[in-house]
């Protein structure tokens, strides 16, 4: 008998499912999107809020990280803000570089509790793109973001973290 | 169930040569592309790196013998963990059971070898590599892999020293060889089967190793696609798991785990087979349910794809989430009970007998089970966050492993040896064997479950004082399970050089063509194929 | 019946629950309203599968003794029924929905995002924790406080050997505490049992739990996931206060604080003695530079690089204090300008280039510290 149909089958689903592994890459983030999975909130600007209600509100914090050799020094201005459902809000960051070298500074946001995650809109905010500093530079960056009506009821405080990264070098190493 | 005995010898037939005898010396190894031979150098394979493996145990319950550093630093005392783990999983348990698999599968079916011999070769040949390569990196400057068997981001990109590469390149040669193995084992019981082997009549040796297989083609390149973004993030500026670049460190243990379970489950499915081909030869009575048997592990090998996130309970998850994977994993327990159910079905109203391999058996299922409980313990979400990360898992694990699979594979030995050597063991020693492996593995696993549910992490290599005791204890039956297991290497190599002549049907009640070769099995076995009624 | 099903009762569940109540053999009860929660499923799960192994292993162990061949038994021929499979899976299936449902209700009293009455921002690094109370700039490492000669067996380990820090976590009781959890580096979980409270803190995300303590007292866990060379070395310590004594101890922070503001401030006139430096240096070495450098400044070779000869060290000052306050990114060499005080920083400096024959002789003042700090911050 020919083993050979049969072998090109289960080679195939070798070779499928190696690329399952790297096609795990962007499922993972869709999944993580419906479902708010460790709290990764959206990266693109979001759309207009069309109502607000005026009767519930929310506490927003807001907690900036600097990975570690990452020499920024990023601080929001106030540390929590109330908003009400629905309402836009601008927040200031006060971003420094405190290095004496132009560096690249990425952040990513991270929103708890995870299942808040896909309730914060931000309209404007600077982790969209990746930002030059100067060394020594200091400047202010503006997040506007609004809370979705849609929050679930049992969420009263909703925490905003922004890791700060250097990317610098990997800028360098993929140019 | 009977079939054709005599062996003919039938020089212009099959397909891989039709050589009479072996060749001689060193070539005969290297170049072999016969079923037996290669099985048989799974086995010592596999024995060799268990001895290596259990070394490092060894050495890990010498330093947490007391409190205190002693013996080794901690870097290598992280070296020693993350090695033991690959070695026991890809050197020890894998390639038992791939050995095991090699040697009875073509038996057991009516095959006169496997589908595709050469490949058979080159997927032992490369194996030994694999592991030198692992092992060689322990000894170069800055140490092996130390981030554990499970390689957590970013602890073994970033973090991890430049030797990673060598693990990565040995871990890719682990899983390729894996995956020729099972790819051959799944050709030759598709194709291979002796006329009248029809499914439903497959021992269920056979039947759990098409399952494994099965599992192991699915996975085995999820693990290699997660080592190679592990060595492109760590070399090549990806950023898989790195959150600078977009990525997320949880986003590999997804991976990892995907891999993972249904990795577990590859290490105990083929056990499953051998225990219920031993149970009911020395119980001389049919196994209770084999239809339900074949059902239960089919369906054991579907759930292990939707459970992996058990083991990431606390990396944060939403509620739906975990609720998912509780049920989803607490559901493994009934086709599980179903099988230790019939397994005691089985010997109910037998007529059994204790011959070593029935021991191995009998102590598996009780020591299984007990594992199997502490895992139906670990699925439940909120109580997992005190289980986790600690000894009590270190217990759970191990239970399900050594007294799991490692005994279910010294059963298959003992069951088989015979049968391979034409020689009987010596039964005095086996005896021995079983019994002081059974003490010793108890008073060395049994009060980690203590020590982890009063709050002892794993992978640490010194402790605060209230775990001294039980951790002395716990060494203690580390160093006798230890040594029980050269009294094994005895009394294989006395059982491989001589021994009381057995006859064909080694054990009375045993059923299956294997018994119906000659003891020693020829060379060459089915040729002409049997006729199963 | 009723005599005989309160005296089960007694035996499967209330005596077990007497005798390994808090003894070493079980998980602790804890002090939180969860922790007890967790305990008692925990103990519910573990007297079923207790009584399904005992009936289980009892057919077993029957067949065994009654069922053998040398007492003549002849094997009967049933097999496959069909009645008894489906009840030998049924009746695990309702267990398990039995063991299901307080698990269910128990995991979602746990996900409560209720507002908390203080935020406490919890961020692990190798190998050490770092506290922030949010909102209230109190901010602190926590670092393991047993000292190396009792790991090295040189002398005899104290009763909280492993579990001590240097400055605990401080917690009110009977308040909400959430805590947001996140790392510097590799992948850490903060555990401490009492409060069955198990997160992992992952680097470059934000992961949420709370605990509300019921008892005062000191409270000892140890972070649970692999994390590098130390994962071993870097505890957990919660010392939970009544609501006035943590408000005084907040406010006694706040004020150590400004003091320690001020004192640096003034030894930016002072010349310190090398002296006290090199014995101030070799504590700081000791508690954060050792792990990984090692007492001897060898290092790990391939891994850790050694001080001792080391260019950095024998090298340019200005060079070597840029290395130890700003770290060296992507390596384990953290920013220590965040842990350690300008006067520890000249300490350690000192000590690291007069120790172990690096007789470089450089005495480091505190202001030239501040100096390089001042100069990285503002630079141009």
């Amino acid at each position: 008998m020919s083993h050979a149909p049969l072998l090109k089958r289960l080679v195939l689903i070798c070779l499928g499912m190696f690329a399952f592994a790297f096609a795990m890459v962007p499922l993972y983030d869709v999944f993580c999107d419906v479902t708010g999975l460790n709290g990764k909130p959206s990266l693109e600007q979001a759309k207009q809020s069309t109502h607000i209600n005026e009767k519930r509100e929310i506490d927003v914090s807001f907690t900036t990280h600097a990975q570690s050799g990452a020499p920024f020094k990023v601080k929001s201005h106030e540390y929590s803000v109330v908003v009400k459902p629905g309402a836009m809000r601008e927040v200031l960051f006060k971003a420094k570089n405190i290095s004496n070298e132009d560096k690249v500074m990425q952040a990513v946001p991270s929103v708890s509790p995870g299942k808040a995650a896909k309730y914060l809109h931000k309209m404007a905010c600077f982790c969209f793109d990746q930002q030059p500093l100067k060394a020594g530079e200091e400047v202010e960056f503006k997040l506007l973001f609004y809370v979705d009506t849609e929050l679930p009821d049992d969420v009263e405080e909703i925490t905003l973290s922004y890791t700060v990264f250097d990317i610098s070098k990997q800028l360098v190493a993929s140019n | 169930m009977s079939s054709v005995t005599e062996q003919q010898h039938n020089e212009a037939g099959h397909h891989d040569g039709g050589h009479h005898h072996p060749a001689k010396g060193f070539k005969r190894w290297l170049y072999t592309t016969n079923h037996k031979d290669i099985g048989s150098l799974y086995l010592i394979f596999s024995l060799t790196m268990f001895l290596i493996g259990g070394a490092m145990a060894m050495v890990i319950r010498a330093e947490l013998f007391q409190p205190g550093l002693q013996l080794v630093d901690p870097h290598f005392f992280n070296q020693m963990t993350t090695v033991h783990g690959l070695i026991m999983v890809f050197g020890a348990v894998m390639p038992a059971f791939t050995g095991l698999a090699n040697w009875m599968v073509p038996l057991m079916i009516g095959a006169p070898d496997m589908a595709l011999p050469r490949m058979n070769n080159w997927s032992f040949w490369i194996l030994p590599f694999a592991f030198l390569i692992l092992l060689a990196s322990l000894f170069m400057p800055g140490g092996g892999p130390a981030f554990g068997w499970t390689f957590y981001a970013p602890l073994s990109t970033t973090y991890s020293n430049d030797n990673t590469a060598f693990f990565v390149f040995a871990v890719h040669i682990m899983g390729i060889s894996s995956i020729m193995g099972a790819i051959n084992v799944i050709v030759t019981i598709v194709n291979m089967r002796a006329p009248g082997m029809t499914w439903m009549k497959l021992p269920l040796f056979v039947w759990t190793w098409l399952i494994t297989a099965f599992l192991l083609i699915a996975v085995m390149p999820v693990l290699a696609g997660a080592v190679t973004m592990v060595l492109t993030d760590k070399y090549f500026a990806t950023s898989f798991f790195d959150a600078a670049g977009g990525g997320d460190p949880v986003m590999f243990q997804h991976i990892f785990w995907f891999f993972g379970h249904p990795e577990v489950y590859i290490m105990i499915l083929p056990a499953f087979g051998i225990i219920s081909t031993i149970v009911p030869t020395f119980s001389r009575k049919r196994l209770f349910g084999y239809a339900s048997m074949v059902y239960a592990t089919s369906s054991i090998a579907l759930l292990s794809f939707i459970v992996w996130a058990h083991h990431m309970f606390t990396t944060g998850m939403p509620v739906a989430g975990e609720l998912f994977f509780m049920y989803a994993t607490m559901l493994i327990s009934v086709p599980t009970g179903v099988k230790v159910f019939n397994w005691v079905a089985t010997m109910w109203r037998g007529s059994i007998s204790f011959e070593v391999p029935m021991l191995f058996s009998i102590a598996f299922i009780v020591l299984f089970t007990i594992g199997g409980f502490s895992g139906l313990m670990l699925a439940i979400t909120p109580a997992d966050f005190q289980y986790h990360d600690t000894y009590f898992v270190v217990a759970h694990f191990h239970y399900v492993l050594v007294t799991g699979a490692v005994f279910s594979i010294m059963a298959g030995a003992y069951y088989w040896l015979p049968k391979w050597t034409g020689n009987m063991f010596n039964i005095t020693l086996a005896k021995w064997h079983f019994w002081l492996s059974l003490v010793s593995v108890n008073v060395l696993f049994f009060p980690m479950h203590f020590v982890g549910l009063a709050g002892m992490p794993r992978r640490i290599p010194d402790y605060a004082l209230q775990f001294a005791d039980f951790n002395a204890i716990i060494s203690i039956g580390g160093f006798a399970f230890g040594l029980s297991q050269l009294l094994f290497v005895v009394v294989v190599y006395k059982c491989a050089r001589g021994g009381d002549k057995v006859p064909a049907k080694v054990w009375d009640g045993a059923e299956g063509l294997e018994w119906e070769v000659a003891s020693p099995a020829p060379y060459h076995t089915f040729e002409t194929p049997p006729e199963i009624k | 019946m009723g005599k005989l099903s309160s005296t089960l009762w007694l035996i499967l569940f209330v005596l077990p629950q007497q005798v390994l109540a808090n003894s070493q053999f079980n998980m602790r009860k804890g002090v939180t309203d969860i922790s007890n929660d967790v305990y008692q499923l925990h103990m519910t799960i573990f007297i079923i599968c207790c009584v399904i192994g005992v009936i289980v292993f009892a057919v077993m162990f029957w067949a065994l003794i009654h069922h053998r061949k040398s007492k003549g038994a002849k094997p009967a021929q049933f097999h496959e029924s069909t009645k008894v499979e489906i009840l030998w899976t049924a009746i695990p299936f309702v267990i398990l929905i039995a063991m299901a449902v307080p698990a269910t209700k128990t995991l979602i009293s746990m996900e409560d995002a209720s507002k908390a009455d203080l935020t406490i921002k919890i961020t692990g690094s190798q190998w050490k924790w770092h506290y922030e109370y949010m909102g209230e700039d109190v901010a602190f490492y926590s670092i393991l406080s047993t000292p190396q000669d009792q790991i090295s067996n040189q002398v005899d380990k104290t009763n909280t050997y492993l579990l001590e820090v240097d400055k605990p976590l401080v917690l009110p009781i009977n308040k909400k505490v959430r805590f947001l959890m996140t790392s510097d580096d590799v992948i850490h979980s903060w555990w401490v049992p009492d409060f069955a409270v198990k997160k992992d803190a992952n680097p470059g995300f934000i992961n949420e739990t709370w605990t509300k303590i019921n008892e005062e007292g000191i409270y000892r866990g140890q972070c649970a996931e692999l994390c590098g060379k130390d994962h071993g070395f870097m505890p957990v310590v919660v010392e939970a206060k009544s609501e006035q004594a943590f408000t005084d101890w907040l406010q006694q922070a706040k004020q150590a604080k400004k003091t320690a503001a001020a004192a640096d401030a003034a030894l930016l006139d002072q010349t310190l003695p090398k002296e006290e430096l090199m014995v101030l240096g070799e504590q700081v070495y000791m508690a954060s530079c050792a792990a990984c450098h090692q007492p001897t400044g060898m290092g790990l070779p391939g891994v850790f690089p050694a001080l001792k000869g080391n260019p950095v060290v024998l090298g340019d000052i200005n060079d070597h204090i840029d290395v130890v306050i700003n770290g060296r990114p992507g390596t384990a060499m953290q920013a220590f300008v965040k842990q350690l005080s300008i006067k520890q920083l000249a300490a350690v400096v000192t000590y690291k280039r007069n120790a172990w024959g690096n007789d470089t002789g450089d005495v480091i003042q505190p202001s030239q510290i501040q100096a390089a700090i001042d100069a990285t911050s503002e630079a141009k």
